[in-house]
């Protein structure tokens, strides 16, 4: 299938222009990832449908298809369908570039995480730096896009969008340096395999677990998903950021803040529940390695999807004043003080190492 | 409260609220039903009796209705979804003209269901019934005469 592509391959590739195999190889890599984009992008509304169903009392969409998994297929049938309308005094080329910005900055994400091993589009030495780097342009195409649509409700929701990333990356950064104090590397799979007994959600024992509350919390909070979203706010903003997008731009920025949930939901299994590696080791032995590896890494994944989802559907949307509040008074400050004692921890080697 | 005192009572309201939500999600473990959701088409729907869904006009096994034709529902109407057309008919019990109710036309496009003329009728001749399949293609259908072809008066609502 995809085997691993290094940033030497990138480099020759760049060297030798002609070399067709490597233009193969990589528009191949493209249209997988495009492919798993569009598809999980798709299945994730559905379960989001269907959870918020059950959450509500109700059943979710179970008409079209089986049990339903064909409805969001024809809800983006329906919006590629539908009219692009572009607003008469907006700024036409940003109103345009915001939504691919925001797609190409999930992509980008998803290109670093491992799925299994060796099951990886990039795996390059800085790959938690670059998820870090790279998660936080996606607001700049919400704050171009906004800024485009030249409407006040949009530039209020992309405003706030800027001030909740800029607050909540802090104790997200936090968070991964814990994680980054436990493995000593920054490599994707180095972290993943640093945790081959035990994980570090259970390695760094007290810091760990607040550590990953920390990154719960915050990451909620960068994906834009309730109760940080402020930027939606359908009461208050109409539809926030996107409130002049129809058609196919709307379902890009729709798509991307899926993606964005599943990327967080991957960053999470990757640094707190030991990404593809079984539990306990169980499925050590079996054959097709990468296929088991995909299996659990997909579930772990699916379980955090599942608790961000339950978050989403239980709790009330918070006011500004107390998202900064959260941010600066509480988790910045314990993210603060749990860094160091994770610090103190990993020096004077008091993890907790199984086997 | 103190600094960590509020951290700990904002996890322990969260987690209330995820209890009460996750109850929902995992009937299994409450052992309770929890799905409320009735699917319509597939399952009869279930209206409650007061339900409001269009007037009707009651008729009994004879074909005998209680409406005197005496106008009261048509007054009360506020938005003239009402039409009372009435006649002069030779009574054959006294042997003198009496006014009667020809046709009891009622405008169910119009309606609110304010429920007015039910209480102004003085011999509760009309009431609601719990029918909302009012749907049609065409807008003359929801113009109805409740007063059944060859109905009558019922005998002694008059007294």
């Amino acid at each position: 299938m995809m085997n691993m592509l290094s940033i030497n391959i990138f480099q020759t590739w760049l060297e030798q222009t002609h070399g067709i195999w490597y233009v193969l190889v990589l528009a191949g890599i493209a249209a997988i990832y495009l492919g798993f984009f569009a598809v999980a992008g798709l299945m994730l509304v559905y379960l989001e449908r269907r959870v918020a169903g059950y959450f509500q009392l109700r059943l979710g969409p179970n008409r079209v298809g089986p049990w339903g998994l064909l409805q969001t297929i024809a809800d983006a049938l329906k919006l590629v369908s539908k009219e692009i309308f572009v607003p008469k005094m907006a700024d036409k080329l940003l109103y345009k570039a915001g939504y691919y910005i925001v797609i190409i900055a999930a992509l980008l994400a998803l290109a670093v995480i491992p799925f299994a091993r060796q099951i990886q589009a990039l795996d390059f030495n800085v790959g938690l730096f670059f998820i870090s780097a790279v998660s936080s342009v996606g607001v700049l195409g919400i704050l171009i896009g906004a800024w485009g649509s030249r409407n006040k409700y949009s530039l209020i929701g992309a405003m706030r969008s800027g001030l909740q990333m800029i607050s909540y990356e802090l104790s997200a950064g936090f968070a991964i340096i814990a994680v980054v104090l436990m493995s000593g590397t920054l490599k994707m799979t180095g972290i993943v395999e640093a945790q081959k007994h035990t994980w570090f959600l259970f390695q760094g024992h007290l810091p760990a677990i607040i550590a990953f509350m920390i990154f719960l919390i915050s990451g909620t909070a960068e994906t834009n998903r309730v109760p940080f979203d402020l930027v939606e706010g359908e009461s208050e903003l109409g539809a926030g950021f996107h409130t002049e997008y129809s058609g196919m731009g709307f379902a890009f920025f729709f798509l991307a803040e899926f993606i964005n949930m599943f990327i967080i939901a991957a960053l999470g299994a990757t640094l707190f529940l030991g990404g593809w590696l079984a539990p306990f080791g169980i499925t050590d032995g079996l054959p097709a390695q990468w296929l088991w590896g995909i299996i659990w890494f997909l579930l772990k994944v699916f379980v955090l999807i599942f608790l961000l989802m339950w978050f989403r559907w239980t709790f009330p949307r918070i006011r500004i004043d107390q998202l900064l509040t959260l941010e600066w008074k509480y988790l910045l400050p314990i993210g603060l003080v749990n860094t160091v004692i994770m610090a103190w921890m990993v020096w004077k080697d008091w993890l907790i190492h199984l086997g | 409260m103190t600094y960590f005192g509020k951290i700990f009572y904002g996890i322990k309201t969260l987690w209330t609220g995820m209890k009460v939500t996750g109850g929902y999600f995992f009937p299994n473990i409450t052992r309770k039903k929890y799905v409320i959701t009735r699917q319509y088409p597939d399952e009869p729907a279930v209206v409650f009796p007061r339900f409001k869904g269009e007037v009707v006009m009651w008729h009994n096994e004879n074909n005998e209705h209680r409406c005197t034709g005496c106008q009261a529902c048509e007054i009360a109407c506020p938005n003239g979804s009402i039409e009372i057309i009435w006649k002069r008919e030779v009574d054959p019990e006294t042997g003198k003209k009496k006014k009667m109710l020809d046709q009891h036309i009622y405008h169910l496009s119009m309606c609110t269901m304010c429920s007015l003329c039910i209480q102004a009728c003085p011999t509760n001749a009309i009431m609601w019934s719990t029918n909302f399949h009012n749907a049609t293609y065409d807008r003359g259908l929801l113009t109805k005469v409740l007063n059944k072809p060859g109905s009558k008066l019922m005998a002694g609502v008059e007294e």
